[in-house]
């Protein structure tokens, strides 16, 4: 019976780790598993993190739990003798040991980390004009709310939050290859704007401006999902992403400027400006203009 | 001190009729034990009504909006048995709240704690025995607010256990009441934590030094501290969100925002206010939630490897490093929530420091194993069990900690794998040890090993079966109440069905160890005063200990890890024992 735990526990690190290699090299059953193949350079980077931390994590798992496994085969009492067990208190040097050697791997990777956490999140994108080096313009403001996303594309101004920005909800067309930045905010409670395809994950704080920014390397249609509850709708609260060539960008968004007409403009816009008024965003108003222009719930 | 132990004098002699004796025996219970048990029995029931929960969780993420067996006809009637997206956010809430708050928190530190500490540092009761008392009082106001919160506006609370504003703000009148039962639950641990921390620092039998006590005090000890210092933070926060919810202030509400269809705010809040305030007190929490076990765990690991604790001191380190580090890594669930991004670094470097102390755990216990003699009873696989997720638990977590890699699974089903891994595959197989291991000392009676041995086999295998998959949905957002309404989510749900079936599984395994319980309760062999062999204080009385504890006052005179000492002939050597 003490072999048949001994076995139990080995059969921990040989499962574990067999389907860590299935999901992260796509074997079945878990092939389709974890992660969809990254859409960006950035993504491609945090895959190579994600993979590399959890090889190691996988070595870690085997060695120790392999090593528990063992001592459950080698040492169960099988009342075969009347040898007492070592009589070991402790090894300050095995001690020292397993504290410096699995330090010095954390510093390591510590450090090998940062640079891509700076590069997702710190180092937003810049332009250049004139000598003058400034932050690049966001293409699209989000605005996220219970349960939908709203996406006003800049005008022909390039700045969003203008008279001439072009509203579109709940699909969002962004040219491949071009790196884009998105500033994004909510209208009432927290959200999160989450593309796996992409790697990126964002939540999006009432109070707070966030930007963020990609570089998608290919066409393909992805989904924008909510990753932080926002109530009873928060699971349906979800947005396409399609990533087209330029061209057909260019065409799309000449398209969606003839749709946006005045009238639903001035039918959604709140009474007054968002910001530093006391005015309500009414969401009915919202709702009721869209059944008048005969859009979906 | 010997002469005074046995009569309490707070409580009258158990005289009259039955019910004044109940009453004063159960009611006003003053004894450390009779707390202690009374923590474990209402931890135990809420941990089935939490596991319902769970499972109820499960049917809708294998089975969408199909008619759950027997509760779907009976809440949902006029849609079939189809549950409502709102009942799906309130199941999750209320099982991670119930699990944690209600189960094992305090079954650790209110059941074990209570139970153990005494008896174990060799005193005849707790320091402050109606302080103690009131703190299990406590618990009850808490239990009526959750229950009351079932049939309040939203049927129970539904923004996660979390509470992030201003969703909780906005929500329903439960939301209101599972505050105050939060209120209530964290003075009732405070509470505990003075007396642990008084009974530990005080009331030590002769002998007793600091580190001669066993593992299990040294947790106990460490995770008060934490309480004491975490839980007030809590508390603020939960009155500032209550007194944001009925009395209009606005501590967590930034200008402009409207939800419900035009509630305005005047503003002047910060929403990530309360993520800080929050995780200040839940990310030690996590610790005050695997502490305890950890001590227990290296005491039954010890006992039935016949061989002193590998690397006693190094132990007791590690865990006031894991406490005192555990205090300056919240930030860590943080990371995307737009909280400054160099703050981000910081807080990933406190975390991946976290690995040491926990490392030094396991090799520890890995040593103590190797070369030792060892007994494979039904405590001894759960702690063995215990060791080995952890291991994986505590992987994950550094996985986790890296920031970038926090990107892709933050708020998805890896977070949830992890913390099951820690809190259900760690906390709660120690804690499953712990109750076989006590029991005889509880109940004066032996639990059936066969049957504890089929418990623990049928638990280890499906709860990897349902928590290891869930590694592999990093792309699946957790709260979601239908994922595969997302065309890269749809091939998902094999996996998930899979899970499903593991966590029925588990939950029916479950009855085996109720039936085991309370039919040793009754039938099960005698235990004497050491059933086990051991060498800590509470199994040199007898079983059950009476009021008071001890016979005659315990003097200690060796550490308790004095198993196969080459000095004796037996292979333990008890800390009163003389040579």
């Amino acid at each position: 019976m003490n072999r048949f735990w001994s076995v139990l526990f080995l059969l921990v690190p040989v499962l574990g780790i067999a389907s860590i290699l299935m999901a992260m090299y796509g074997v079945a059953p878990l092939e389709s598993a974890w992660l969809p193949k990254s859409l960006s350079q950035a993504g491609d980077t945090i895959d190579q993190l994600f993979n590399g931390i959890h090889l190691l994590a996988a070595f870690i798992l085997a060695g120790t739990v392999f090593t528990i496994g063992w001592a459950l085969w080698r040492f169960s009492d099988r009342g075969d003798s009347d040898a007492k067990a070592l009589y070991i208190t402790h090894n300050t040097k095995l001690e020292i040991t397993w504290t410096v050697i699995p330090a010095l791997i954390l510093v390591f990777l510590a450090f090998f980390q940062m640079k891509s956490w700076a590069e997702n999140k710190m180092e937003r994108p810049t332009v250049t004009v004139n000598g003058v080096s400034s932050f690049k313009p966001p293409m699209v403001m989000v605005k996220a709310k219970r349960f939908g996303w709203e996406f006003y594309y800049a005008g022909d101004d390039g700045v969003v939050e203008t008279e001439d920005d072009i509203f579109v909800e709940n699909l969002l067309v962004l040219p491949a290859g071009e790196e884009i930045v998105l500033q994004m905010e909510s209208r009432d409670v927290i959200h999160s704007f989450y593309v796996p395809e992409l790697r990126l994950k964002q939540d999006i704080v009432p109070g707070m401006t966030q930007f963020v920014w990609f570089n998608a390397r290919e066409e393909k249609e992805v989904e924008i999902m909510c990753t932080e509850l926002c109530g009873w709708g928060h699971y349906m609260m979800k947005a396409d992403l399609n990533f087209v060539s330029r061209a057909q960008f260019d065409a799309w968004i000449a398209e969606q400027k003839s749709a946006y007409s005045p009238e639903f403009k001035k039918a959604v816009e709140p009474t007054a400006s968002l910001r530093g008024s006391s005015s309500l965003y009414s969401a009915e108003r919202l709702i009721a203009a869209q059944a008048d222009l005969g859009f979906e719930k | 001190m010997a002469e005074t132990s046995v009569e309490n004098s707070i409580t009258p002699d158990h005289k009259g009729n039955v019910v004044s004796r109940f009453v004063w025996t159960y009611v006003f219970a003053t004894d450390h034990k009779v707390i202690g048990l009374q923590f474990l029995f209402s931890s135990l029931i809420w941990f089935f009504v939490g596991g319902f929960l769970a499972l109820a969780v499960r049917w809708q993420l294998a089975w969408p909006w199909s008619d759950m067996p027997i509760f779907g006809h009976m809440l949902f009637a006029e849609s079939g048995g189809q549950m409502s997206p709102g009942f799906y956010n309130m199941l999750f809430t209320m099982h991670a709240t119930i699990m944690i708050f209600f189960v094992i928190i305090p079954i650790l530190a209110g059941a074990f704690g209570n139970y153990l500490i005494p008896l174990m540092v060799g005193a005849e009761d707790m320091a402050f025995p109606r302080l103690n008392m009131l703190s299990y009082w406590f618990m009850w106001p808490a239990f009526a607010c959750i229950i009351l919160s079932f049939f309040m506006p939203e049927y129970g609370a539904s923004a996660g256990w979390t509470s992030y504003p201003p969703l909780s703000v906005f929500q329903g009148d439960a939301q209101s009441l599972w505050l105050l039962a939060m209120v209530f639950v964290g003075v009732s641990s405070m509470m505990g934590s003075i007396n642990y921390l008084t009974t530990i620092i005080q009331m030590r039998a002769p002998g007793m030094t600091m580190f001669r006590m066993p593992m299990t005090v040294w947790g106990m000890f460490i995770t008060a501290i934490m309480q004491a210092f975490a839980l007030p933070v809590l508390t603020a926060a939960l009155l500032m969100q209550l007194s944001d919810r009925l009395l209009m202030t606005g501590f967590f509400l930034p200008e402009n925002i409207a939800v419900n269809n035009g509630v305005a705010t005047s503003g002047g809040g910060q929403v990530l206010l309360w993520q800080h305030l929050f995780w200040f007190y839940s990310h030690p929490a996590v610790y005050i939630m695997i502490l305890p076990a950890m001590g227990m765990v290296s005491d039954i690991i010890s006992c039935f490897s016949r061989k002193p604790l590998f690397g006693y001191r190094p132990m007791v380190y590690s865990i006031t490093a894991i406490a005192g580090l555990g205090f300056i890594v919240w930030g860590h669930h943080m990371f995307i929530s737009g909280m400054n991004h160099t703050l981000a670094m910081s807080f990933m470097v406190s975390t991946m420091l976290i690995a040491l102390p926990s490392g030094i755990k396991v090799f520890n216990w890995i040593g103590t194993l190797w070369g030792g003699k060892l007994q494979l009873t039904t405590p001894m696989l759960f702690c063995v069990g215990f060791v080995a997720m952890f291991v994986i638990g505590g992987l994950s977590g550094i996985v986790m900690s890296a920031p970038p890699v926090d990107i892709v699974i933050h708020d998805t089903y890896y977070i949830v794998a992890h913390l099951h891994y820690v809190l259900f595959a760690s906390s709660v197989l120690g804690v499953l040890g712990a109750i076989y291991f006590w029991f005889p000392k509880m109940f004066g009676r032996m639990m059936n090993e066969r049957l504890g041995k089929i418990h623990f086999f049928l638990t280890f295998v499906f709860l990897n079966g349902t928590f290891f998959p869930m590694h592999f949905l990093s792309r699946m957002p957790r709260r979601v109440a239908d994922p595969y309404i997302y065309e890269g989510l749809k091939d998902l749900l094999p996996l998930n069905q899979f899970m499903t079936i593991c966590a029925i599984g588990m939950g029916l395994t479950q009855l085996i160890f109720v039936a085991n319980f309370f039919g040793s309760m009754f039938f099960g062999a005698k235990a004497g005063r050491n059933p086990w062999n051991a060498n800590t204080l509470e199994w040199t009385t007898v079983s059950p200990p009476p009021h008071g504890n001890f016979d005659v006052q315990p003097v200690v005179r060796r550490g308790p890890y004095e198993y196969s000492h080459p000095e004796t002939d037996s292979d333990f050597f008890p800390q009163t024992k003389t040579s």
